[in-house]
């Protein structure tokens, strides 16, 4: 265990990285995500065919394939810019299309006797979704959100693999090949990192998944 | 609710003239975009011959070698796809249905075990057994496929059997109370009731989610290319514009393949899902319900 003691401050550096990394592609990816679920249910057709392809396109390919797309082929077109703001930019695309149909799921669970109440009283499209259906639909997201956001974490560590520098990914890498110690310490250490986030985050989730269910 | 039709009312005359408009300008909004993009690709002459004609064009002199590494790393995909999901169902069973039959204190191992892998990246369990299993002496090199392909199926497999055990779980758990206590009453064993009563019916029920897990573990086995461990698709997509500098070209073909195969399992998934949930419809049933959560979070999970 002498590998974690001893290179504790890189362990610690590496988990604050993975955290600011998570922490920026959680805004991204939310705020693009319900654009897109936005996209979705609108009655522009346009705009949902739009939506339909993004979704379709980003979530049957690979984290990994779109990360190659980002740092290897955007620089071909001359966009240049550093691994560590394509991999987040990669991040964000890919979670964003999950985010989107979490929020989409939500959205369909509300019954549609509840937005044709709200039309019937007057409602139009924007109030009816604003004052009506999202209040219900969030809480039917919460726990796909949830899940969602907790894959992102683990997929951050997929930019470490691919030489994002500086995560908790990277500190194995950075340990066992150029520093040369044994890598069963160094990758327990590392797995123990990702368990003390993702275990009370999906202890957190389930609870949080009894408070809000609903009986419809 | 399905479709947004339920959202907003049908459109009278002028409602429907100003959705026109809107549909136009999104319309416009969104083909400028697409053709903003073309023609910044177009600048950069990425539709230059040279760079698309070793992936579309038969009669260049890279085209068979080109197609033979993208079949080739396809082929091991499939391969090691096949193989992890093959393992995971397996295993998965074996620890489902463990958590399910023994009691409180006695599953904590098997709950721990599954919360454990549930947790952890893949891309870790990967790298853990590329590295750990040699360093305690398991030597995978001499089986058939090559260790690469084990490291990934192993590594896949610790992550995808306690997922498939807990889709399982819940799909015993979704079937309704009278299986069990029918099963107990003409007198089968814990055993039997499990294997010959819930199961089956568990199987049924989650199987568009297996399907659905299927496309998780084809889109895991690319994290191999970046782990550098076995040569599969997108590892084959890396080697050849490695060798010919057409990274956008490459990426798109392979991207594509992807897409194309996991679209159609994801379609599958919904079609079995609808066919399902019209042949068990009886009034006042739950599991119908219950198996659409199953797989809208199983949808969600990677």
């Amino acid at each position: 265990m002498d590998a974690v003691t001893e290179n504790f401050d890189l362990f610690l550096s590496g988990y604050w990285t993975s955290l600011k990394i998570c922490l920026i592609a959680l805004i991204g990816s939310l705020v693009i995500g319900t654009i897109i679920a936005a996209f979705r249910v609108s009655p522009v057709a346009p705009l949902r065919w739009a939506g339909t392809t993004y979704v379709t396109m980003v979530r049957n390919a690979p984290l990994t394939v779109l990360l190659f797309f980002f740092a290897f082929g955007l620089p071909e077109i001359g966009i240049r810019g550093s691994y560590w703001l394509f991999g987040i930019s990669a991040l964000i695309i890919y979670t964003s299309a999950f985010v989107c149909e979490a929020l989409r799921a939500g959205i369909n669970s509300v019954s549609s006797g509840q937005a044709e109440a709200a039309r019937a009283i007057g409602l139009p499209f924007v109030a009816t979704l604003r004052e009506v259906i999202l209040p219900q639909a969030f809480r039917t997201s919460v726990p796909p959100l949830g899940s969602v956001l907790i894959a992102m974490f683990k997929n951050s560590a997929v930019l470490g693999a691919f030489g994002v520098g500086g995560d908790l990914f990277s500190v194995s890498e950075t340990l066992t090949s150029a520093r040369g110690y044994a890598a069963t310490p160094v990758l327990v250490g590392v797995a123990v990192g990702y368990l003390l986030i993702t275990l009370p985050a999906g202890a957190f989730l389930a609870f949080l998944e009894r408070k809000t269910a609903i009986l419809r | 609710m399905s479709g947004g039709l339920v959202l907003y009312d049908l459109p009278g005359p002028r409602a429907r003239r100003r959705q026109t408009m809107l549909a136009i300008v999104a319309g416009i909004a969104v083909l400028g975009v697409i053709a903003l993009v073309l023609y910044r690709l177009n600048q950069q002459g990425q539709f230059a011959a040279q760079l698309w004609d070793p992936l579309v064009n038969p009669s260049d002199k890279d085209f068979s070698a080109v197609w033979s590494l993208i079949g080739n790393g396809l082929a091991n995909t499939m391969k090691a796809a096949a193989l992890a999901i093959t393992f995971s169902l397996s295993v998965g069973t074996v620890i489902g249905v463990a958590r399910l039959m023994l009691g409180k204190w006695s599953r904590m191992p098997v709950v721990g075990f599954i919360e454990l892998f549930r947790g952890l990246p893949v891309v870790i369990s990967i790298f853990f057994a590329s590295r750990v299993l040699p360093d305690m002496g398991v030597n995978l090199s001499n089986w058939p496929g090559g260790e690469g392909l084990w490291f990934v199926v192993i590594g896949l497999t610790a992550y995808n059997s306690v997922i498939l055990a807990e889709i399982l779980r819940s799909g015993v758990n979704a079937l309704p109370k009278g299986q069990r206590e029918a099963a107990s009453a003409i007198g089968l064993s814990g055993m039997q009731t499990m294997g010959l009563i819930l199961l089956p019916q568990a199987v049924r029920i989650m199987l568009p989610a297996l399907i659905s897990q299927l496309v998780v573990i084809l889109k895991d086995t690319s994290l191999a290319a970046v782990l550098g461990v076995y040569p599969e698709l997108l590892n084959s997509a890396k080697y050849i514009y490695l060798n010919l500098n057409n990274p956008i070209q490459s990426l798109i073909v392979v991207g594509t393949i992807f897409v194309v195969i996991n679209w159609t399992l994801s379609q599958l998934a919904g079609w079995v899902e609808q066919r399902l949930s019209r042949s068990t419809r009886s009034p006042g049933e739950e599991t119908d319900d219950e198996a659409h959560y199953i797989i809208d979070t199983a949808e969600m999970r990677q």
